[in-house]
C-alpha cells in the first residue's frame, strides 16, 4: 500500500513540475525552450525505454525514427501544407511506417546482434538525408520554414511567437504519449512484454509469439520516437541530418540509463539532467564533446542503475 | 568502359580491404568479449595520427611498423582500465562506454593535432602510378592491397597455428570451459583486444596515406565495418573477411552504373542478407 502511495505521489510530482515548468524555470536560471527540449527528448527516451526497459531489447538506432519524424514534419510544412497538426501527423506516419517495415528484419535477432543491426539500419536514413540533397537539403538540412499557428476555428493558438504556448502543445502530446504507454504497459500486452524481458524462453514455451510481440513493441516505440522527432523539428523550425545520426541514438540510450531504465519516468529525469548539463557545457567550453564522452563513461562505470535506481536502492535498504 | 570498370572494381577492392581490416578487428573483440567497439574508428584515427607524429623521426616504414603497435598498447591499456569491468554485464553498457570513448578520442585528437586536415607523406616511388596506361593504379594502392592481404593471412595463421590463436578460437566457442581448463581468460581477452586494435591502427596508417588525416577519419569506415560483419555472419572471421571485400567491391561496381547509390548498395545488401539468411553468409545457425 505504501509503495502504491509513493508511486502516486511521484506521478503527481512529475505532472505538477511539468505543468508549471514555464513559470518556475526562469527562477532557477532556465528558460522555456530548455523545458520544451526536456519534454521532447524525454519523450523520445521514454519511447526507447518502452523497448529497452520494458521489453528488454536494445535499440541503438532510434535516432532514425526520431529524425524521420522530424523530416516528415519539416517537409510537410515546407512543401505540402502549412499546418502544424498535419505536420505532426505526417512525421509520425513516416517514422512509424519505416519502423514497421524494418521491424520484421530485426525482430528475430537478439542481444548484440539486434543492437548492431539497429545501428546499421539507423544509418540508412542518415545517408538518404545526407546524399539526396535535392530533396532533403543534404548537410544543410531543411530550413526556411517555421511552425504554424494552430487554427481551432473559433480561435487560433500562436505557437510560433508564444514559447509557452508551444511548450504546452509539446506537453499535451507528451501527456497523451505517456498515458498511452502507461496504459499499454498495464494491459495484458504490456505484461507479456515484461514476461519476454524476464525470461524469453519461458515466454516462448507458454505459447507467446515472441517475435511478433517484439516487433509490435518496436513499432510502438518508433511511433512515439517519431512523434518526439516531429515536435523537435517544430521546436527548432529546422532539421538537419544530425537528428538522424548515431550519436543522437546514443544520446537517447544514455538519457534512459542515466535516469533509470526500469522506471517509467527514468528517461525523462535522465533527459532533464543530460540537457541541462549539455546546455551548461556548450556555453563554457569548446571541447564539450569530450566531456559528454567522459560523462558516458562515468555513468556506465558508476551509475549503471541510473538516478532513480540509486534512489530506489537507498530507500529499500 | 572496361578501364573504368577495372578502376572501380579495383577501387572497391581497396575499400573492401579497409572494411575487412576494420571489421576483422571488431569481429575478434565481439566474438571473444561480446563488446561492440564503437571506438574502433577512433583507434583508427589514433593509428594515423601517431604515424604522422612518428614519420619525421623514423620515416614512413618505421611509422608503419611502430604506430599500429603503439595503438594496440593504448587499446590494451583502455581494456584493462575500463572495458574489463563490463564483461558479463548487459552489452548495453559496453556499447555506451565505447560510444563515449569514441567521442573522447575524436575530440582528443582534434585537441592535440588540430581540426584541420593534415597531409601525410608517403615515399615518392609509392605515390607514382605504375604505368601510364594504368594511371590510376599508384604503387601505394597496390602496396596497400598486398600488405592487407599479408596481414590478414598472418592473422589467420596466428589463429589457426599458435597457442594464443587456438585459445582465442576456443574462447569464442565456450569461454567458460577454456577458463576451467586453466587459461587465464582475463589476459586472453586483453591480448585479443590488443590484436583487434592493432588492425584498426594499421588501417589508420594506410588510410591516412590515401585520404590524409582528419579527426573523424574513422567515421566513414565504422558503419560499413558493422555491415561487413552482419553480411559475413556474426562469429565467423572468414565470413567477416568475405563480407568486407564483398561490400567493398559491390559499392565499387555500383559506382560505375549509379554513382550516387554506391553507399546505399551496402545497406541494401545488409537488408537482403537479413531477410534471406539472418545469420549471415558464413555465420553459424542459432548463435545469435
Amino acid at each position: 500500500m505504501n509503495a502504491f502511495n509513493n508511486k502516486r505521489a511521484a506521478d503527481a510530482l512529475v505532472w505538477v513540475a511539468l505543468l508549471t515548468a514555464p513559470y518556475w524555470m526562469p527562477l532557477v536560471g532556465g528558460y522555456t525552450e530548455l523545458g520544451t527540449h526536456v519534454v521532447i527528448l524525454g519523450l523520445a527516451a521514454m519511447a526507447l525505454n518502452f523497448l529497452l526497459g520494458f521489453t528488454g531489447v536494445l535499440s541503438f538506432g532510434h535516432a532514425a525514427y526520431f529524425g524521420l519524424g522530424a523530416y516528415g514534419a519539416a517537409m510537410t510544412i515546407k512543401f505540402l501544407v502549412p499546418s502544424t497538426p498535419l505536420a505532426i501527423l505526417d512525421g509520425v506516419l513516416v517514422g512509424t511506417v519505416a519502423g514497421a517495415v524494418i521491424g520484421p528484419m530485426i525482430a528475430r535477432l537478439r542481444g548484440v546482434y539486434f543492437a548492431m543491426c539497429t545501428i546499421a539500419f539507423g544509418q540508412v536514413f542518415y545517408f538518404i538525408a545526407f546524399q539526396w540533397s535535392s530533396v532533403t537539403g543534404g548537410d544543410d538540412g531543411v530550413s526556411a520554414w517555421h511552425r504554424m499557428p494552430i487554427d481551432l476555428g473559433f480561435t487560433s493558438i500562436d505557437i510560433f511567437n508564444d514559447n509557452k504556448a508551444f511548450y504546452y502543445l509539446a506537453l499535451t502530446m507528451f501527456a497523451v504519449a505517456a498515458g498511452v504507454m502507461a496504459w499499454l504497459l498495464r494491459s495484458p500486452f504490456g505484461r507479456t512484454l515484461l514476461a519476454i524481458r524476464e525470461n524469453e524462453r519461458r515466454a516462448r514455451f507458454l505459447g507467446i509469439p515472441v517475435d511478433r510481440h517484439i516487433w509490435l513493441s518496436w513499432v510502438i516505440s518508433c511511433l512515439f520516437a517519431s512523434l518526439a522527432g516531429a515536435l523537435y523539428a517544430l521546436l527548432n523550425d529546422f532539421v538537419d541530418p544530425r537528428a538522424l545520426r548515431w550519436d543522437m541514438s546514443g544520446t537517447f540510450v544514455i538519457m534512459t540509463v542515466l535516469g533509470g531504465m526500469r522506471n517509467f519516468w527514468g528517461p525523462l529525469i535522465g533527459a532533464a539532467i543530460f540537457i541541462v548539463l549539455q546546455d551548461q557545457l556548450s556555453s563554457h567550453t569548446q571541447n564539450w564533446e569530450s566531456f559528454i564522452g567522459l560523462f558516458f563513461v562515468l555513468v556506465v562505470l558508476f551509475f549503471p542503475r541510473g538516478v532513480l535506481g540509486l534512489i530506489k536502492r537507498k530507500t529499500t535498504q | 568502359m572496361t578501364q573504368l570498370l577495372f578502376f572501380d572494381v579495383f577501387n572497391g577492392l581497396i575499400i573492401g580491404a579497409f572494411y575487412a581490416l576494420m571489421a576483422l578487428g571488431l569481429s575478434l573483440i565481439l566474438n571473444l568479449s561480446g563488446v561492440i567497439n564503437f571506438a574502433h574508428g577512433g583507434f583508427l584515427a589514433i593509428g594515423g595520427y601517431l604515424a604522422y607524429t612518428l614519420i619525421p623521426y623514423f620515416g614512413f616504414w618505421g611509422a608503419l611498423v611502430a604506430a599500429p603497435i603503439l595503438t594496440a598498447f593504448i587499446g590494451i591499456l583502455i581494456e584493462r582500465v575500463l572495458i574489463r569491468r563490463l564483461y558479463g554485464r548487459d552489452p548495453l553498457y559496453s556499447l555506451l562506454l565505447t560510444f563515449g570513448l569514441a567521442f573522447m578520442i575524436e575530440d582528443g585528437t582534434r585537441f592535440i593535432w588540430g581540426a584541420q586536415s593534415l597531409p601525410f607523406q608517403i615515399p615518392g616511388w609509392l605515390a607514382a602510378p605504375l604505368s601510364s596506361s594504368l594511371f590510376f593504379l599508384t604503387g601505394y594502392r597496390v602496396f596497400m592491397m598486398v600488405l592487407v592481404a599479408a596481414v590478414v593471412l598472418a592473422l589467420f595463421l596466428i589463429l589457426s597455428r599458435t597457442r594464443l590463436g587456438l585459445r582465442i578460437r576456443a574462447g569464442t566457442l565456450d569461454l567458460e570451459t577454456v577458463s576451467v581448463l586453466g587459461v587465464n581468460v582475463r589476459i586472453l581477452r586483453n591480448l585479443n583486444f590488443g590484436l583487434g586494435i592493432y588492425l584498426a591502427g594499421l588501417a589508420g596508417v594506410l588510410a591516412s596515406g590515401m585520404l590524409g588525416l582528419q579527426p573523424n577519419i574513422g567515421d566513414s569506415l565504422i558503419m560499413p565495418s558493422f555491415i561487413a560483419i552482419i553480411v559475413g555472419g556474426l562469429g565467423s572471421l572468414p565470413g567477416t573477411l568475405a563480407g568486407g571485400v564483398l561490400i567493398g567491391v559491390a559499392s565499387g561496381v555500383t559506382t560505375v552504373f549509379f554513382p550516387s547509390a554506391s553507399e546505399a548498395v551496402i545497406y541494401v545488401m545488409m537488408a537482403a542478407v537479413l531477410i534471406v539468411r539472418p545469420r549471415g553468409l558464413l555465420g553459424e545457425e542459432g548463435r545469435f
